[in-house]
This record gives C-alpha cells, structure tokens and sequence, in this order.
C-alpha cells in the first residue's frame, strides 16, 4: 500500500448502502452498481427531502406573499448558499441553478462566448472533453469564426503541462478543462492550467461534473471563472445542476432565456434584467430538486467529502491491482492519482457483449464511448467498458467483478 | 434469460468469420450507419441488377449483435427484390423487437432467427438493427433518388 492511503477505517460502505433504497428493491436483489459516473444512487435523505418539499411547502418561489411560497422561496436560496459553501463560491449569487452540466457549459458558450469572442481569437479545449464541454466550443468556433485548439494528452492520458506556453496567446480567449475525466479518471491540475491561462487574459470553464461528488472543490481558491457540474451524480435529482461563475463575468453575460423571474423592469418594447443569480433563472425553477442537491449535501457533509475521497481512492487502488492481474485486460490511461472511473478493454471482446455478460452477473457497468469520442480516437478503441465507484461501493463488489471478468474470458474464449 | 440463447453457434461463426465483408467497387447504393450512443459503425455497398439485389458487402466495426447481424443480413438478401427486402427488413425488426408476427413471415427468416434472443435485451436491440436501418435507409435514398428523376 502506498505512504498516504492508510486504511479508511471509521468509513463503513456497506453502513451506507443501508441509506440507498435501491439496494433494498427485491427487483434488484445483488445488483452491482458500478456507474456511479454515469449518474449515482440517490440516499434515502435526499429522497424524503423532495417528497417533504413537494407534500409540505410545495408553491412557487418569488411569487407568493404567502406562508408557504415564502417557505419555498427560502428553501430555493437556501439550497443555493449550501451549494455555494460546498465549492467555495465568494458569494450565493454566483451559482447559478440549471438542469446539468451540459447546460451550464451552453449557458457560458451563449451567454458569456458568443458575445466576448471574435474572428480572431482561439478556444483552447483539451482532448479528453466529455462532448459536453467539446461541442459547445466547436458550434462557439463555426459561429464566431474563432479558432479551435486542442490541448493534446499523452498515452496515459495526462495533459502535459509543459506544452501549454505554446498554445496559450493573447489570442486565447477561453480554456475549457474538465476537471476529472469521466473516462480516464485523470485528475486534471487545474489550477496550475487556470494560473497559466490568466496570465495570457484568458478565462477558464471548468467541467466539474466528475470532480464535485468525489473531491473536495473551492472554485475560489482553483481561481476558476466558470465552473459546471450535476447534481444527479452527487446523490441529488436528475434535472438539478450547477453554473458558477465569478460575479463580474456573469454580470457582463447575457441571459440565455428571456421571461419570468428574469426580468427587473418590463415596458412595450424593452426590459431590464434581474440581479444575480435570477437573471439567468428565467421561469419556474426546479425547485423540488434544489431541494434535493441540498440534502445531497448534508449527507457528504455528514460523511465528509475528504473520508468519501479516501474511500473512492482505496477501491479505486484495490480495483487498478486485481484489474492488472487479469490477462489480456487494458487499462485506458495512467493508473496514478486519479479519480474513480476505470475504462478498460478486454481481449477482443467487443466492450458491448462484456457489459451483457456482466449484467447477467447482475453487475451494472457502462459500456461504449462515453461521451468522449476523441479520447476513444486517441487510445485507437471503438468502444470500452468503465467501472466507477462511489461511497457505497465495497471491495467485494470489485471482487464480484473481477471474478465475473475472468468468466467472461473463458465463455468468450470460444469466440476466437 | 440464458446468454447463451443471444450468443448462438450462428451468430458466433458469423462473428468470427464474416461473410461478404469489405465493400464492392462500382456499387449502385453506397450507405454508412453510426450508432449514435455505442460508436458502432457499418458500410453498405450494393449492386444492383433492375431491382434485384445482385451482391452486398459490408465494412465497420462494432459487437458481436451488430456484426453477426449484418454478416447474416448480407446473405439473406442477395438475389431478393428490394420490394421483398423492405418486407424482410419489417418482419426482421418486428421480431428483434419482440413484437408480433405472422407465423409465415417470421419463419421467412429461417437463420435469422438465431437472432430471437435479441428481443430479451432491450439494450441490446439497437446493436442488431443497425444494419437493417442502414439497409433501408440506402435503399430509400436510392428509389427517392429515381422516383425524382421520373
Ligand atoms: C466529465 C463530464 N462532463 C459532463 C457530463 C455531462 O453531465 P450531464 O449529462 O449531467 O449534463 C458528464 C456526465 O456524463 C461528465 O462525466
């Protein structure tokens, strides 16, 4: 075992599990769950919150000047200074509620890019983008005329930090990063990118999708300017996700929806827009959700986001080791301080029929191109198979699948 | 339901050797389909003589589903018209869906079957049809083609 990654032992995974319901479904007696990347199980706490939001307190936020909408209304914000606590933001106005990642990092490439990049100006995006922080600045770069960059990685799937003088200019405009790579695991060094990227004037939109649930985050101290990532996988609701942005840069962004709840002064032919944050809260909110992230957070918080980063580092460790003993088994990427995501491939077996051949072991695994095409194209695969872990996942879940690959290797083995 | 009823001898032997593989020169219909959630891909290239499928080849890379059924659907179609093929491609992926049938038109299929099991893995429908969309959108795009020139 390496110095550093001590036996986590107050920490209970099986403990926890008794908080997810869906291990408890008799519809799903010894499932496996091992997509936490994909989205994650939700705590029983989360789930009372939204129904307690919905049977209790349920009203319009900002609206009514009654008892219970001025108790939404309070929920609403105060979900929101939660979230802002959790990642270190300066001030509540700077989070922005929004339905995921994918639309936060839109939100900046409509509000913020569209309007502060030109002809002449480049958008630098690393190589190990989940689409959703590629294709924004691909369709950023055909409607301004900007040039796209890439940041290329190298064979284990590391940014190399030394080569990023030569692709950062005054022309750079924009740094998009994902903080950890849903495929490769790879913990990005994020605030050394930023620091580099100041320094030619060009702002930063961090992917914070894979980083938020596993590791704790302060956006202030990254430095970041923009800042994305879901609720959904960090125990909180689907349809919940998170814009933060620096107050100044928001200020000068412009709205992505115009109507309700945006506004400040309505005339015949023109408007004025609300302050921060509900000038880009345009219509009736999810609040229901909001609700749940906020749960959400008080259950890591219980738990504490350094004890989950451990847990997620020890099965992650103990995964990359029984993983290496399996023959013919690649790893996608390095096996150094990353995040808890492992793709792999397997022999010749078509990443698909290994997924099927796992599910009927009853083990839950994502398979294919995960969102991150270039990343398939730079490890020259069509497709691979990702575990991912999460609080509630245990060393004998890891074991289960190990033993369940080796099967598959001897069913597949009359293939060849 | 057993894997071993998705994985069959059939499509294993059409797995490891695929029959008409790689892609004809001087083909009437040239079609690509990209499974869009898997990264999954298939060529077609079709010759036709009138309207008869006279040779079909395919070329890409993808699951053991997605090839075999591709490899079993390029010798199932040579020497049909496409009117028989269109009626081919429904009754193929009525059956991959689980839907229901007639008996005469699903005994049609005759090695086809083997790709029954298909239907207990919803997740997996989409890998075996991804060579019959293509099909039909390539021969769509080919009578759209000359229904314009009338
Ligand atoms: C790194 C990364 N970025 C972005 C996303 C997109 O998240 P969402 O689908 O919640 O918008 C994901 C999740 O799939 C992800 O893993």
């Amino acid at each position: 075992m390496e110095p550093g990654t001590k036996e986590n032992t107050s920490f209970d995974a099986d403990k926890i599990r008794e908080h997810f319901p869906v291990f408890f479904q008799p519809e799903n007696e010894g499932l496996i769950y091992l997509d936490s990347a994909a989205t994650s199980q939700r705590p029983r706490e989360v789930l009372t919150a939204c129904k307690n939001f919905y049977e209790k307190i349920n009203a319009n936020t900002h609206r009514g000047a009654y008892k219970i909408a001025e108790r939404a209304t309070a929920a609403f914000e105060a979900a929101r200074e939660k979230t802002a606590k959790f990642v270190g933001a300066g001030r509540t106005e700077e989070i922005i509620f929004v339905r995921n990642t994918t639309e936060a990092i839109n939100f900046v490439a409509y509000g913020w890019a569209r309007k502060f990049i030109g002809t002449e100006d480049e958008i630098l995006v690393t190589e190990m983008e989940h689409h959703s922080n590629l294709i924004p600045w691909q369709i950023t770069a055909q409607k301004t005329g900007a040039r796209l960059r890439f940041f290329k990685m190298n064979e284990n799937g590391i940014l190399p930090l030394d080569q990023l003088d030569s692709l950062l200019s005054r022309k750079t405009k924009l740094v998009a990063v994902t903080h950890v790579s849903n495929v490769l695991g790879t913990v990005n060094p994020v605030k050394e990118i930023i620091r580099a990227a100041h320094n030619v004037g060009a702002k930063v939109v961090v992917d914070g999708a894979q980083s938020v649930p596993h590791l704790p985050v302060n956006v202030v101290d990254l430095d970041a300017d923009f800042f994305a990532f879901s609720g959904h996988k960090m125990l909180a609701p689907m349809g919940i996700g998170v814009l933060y942005g620096k107050t100044a840069l928001l200020e000068e962004m412009e709205p992505i929806y115009y109507g309700g709840e945006m506004i400040k002064d309505v005339d015949y032919y023109q408007s004025t827009w609300n302050d921060l944050p509900w000038k880009f809260e345009a219509g009736t909110q999810n609040i229901g959700g909001a609700v749940g992230l906020s749960a959400a957070i008080d259950f890591i918080n219980s738990i504490g986001i350094d004890n989950i980063r451990k847990h997620d580092h020890l099965l992650t460790e103990y995964a990359l080791n029984e993983l290496k003993k399996i023959k013919d088994l690649v790893i996608l990427g390095s096996t150094k301080n990353r995040g808890p995501a492992i793709s792999f491939t397997l022999g010749n077996i078509h990443a698909h029929d290994l997924a099927t051949f796992l599910d009927q072991k009853n083990i839950a695994v994502r398979s294919g191109h995960h969102c991150a095409k270039l990343v398939m194209k730079k490890f020259n695969v069509a497709a691979t198979a990702r575990a991912s872990f999460y609080l509630y996942n245990t060393k004998s879940e890891i074991d289960a699948l190990v033993h369940a690959l080796n099967e598959a290797k001897g069913y597949f083995s009359k293939w060849r | 339901m057993a894997l071993d009823e998705l994985y069959q001898e059939i499509i294993l032997e059409h797995y490891k050797k695929p029959k008409n593989m790689g892609l004809l020169e001087n083909a009437d219909i040239k079609v690509e389909g990209k499974n869009p959630f898997c990264g999954d891909e298939i060529e077609l290239a079709i010759k036709l003589k009138d309207d008869i499928i006279e040779n079909v080849t395919f070329d890409g890379s993808g699951c053991a589903i997605s090839q075999a059924s591709a490899s079993l659907m390029t010798e199932k179609i040579k020497g049909k018209s496409i009117v028989e093929v269109k009626k081919l491609i429904s009754t193929f992926k009525k059956m991959v869906k689980g839907e229901d049938d007639s008996q005469v038109d699903r005994d049609n299929l005759e090695e086809l079957l083997a790709l029954q099991g298909v239907s207990e893995f919803p997740s997996r429908i989409k890998c075996a049809l991804l060579a019959w969309n293509t099909l039909l959108l390539g021969l769509e795009e080919k009578l759209n083609k000359k229904d314009g020139k009338k």
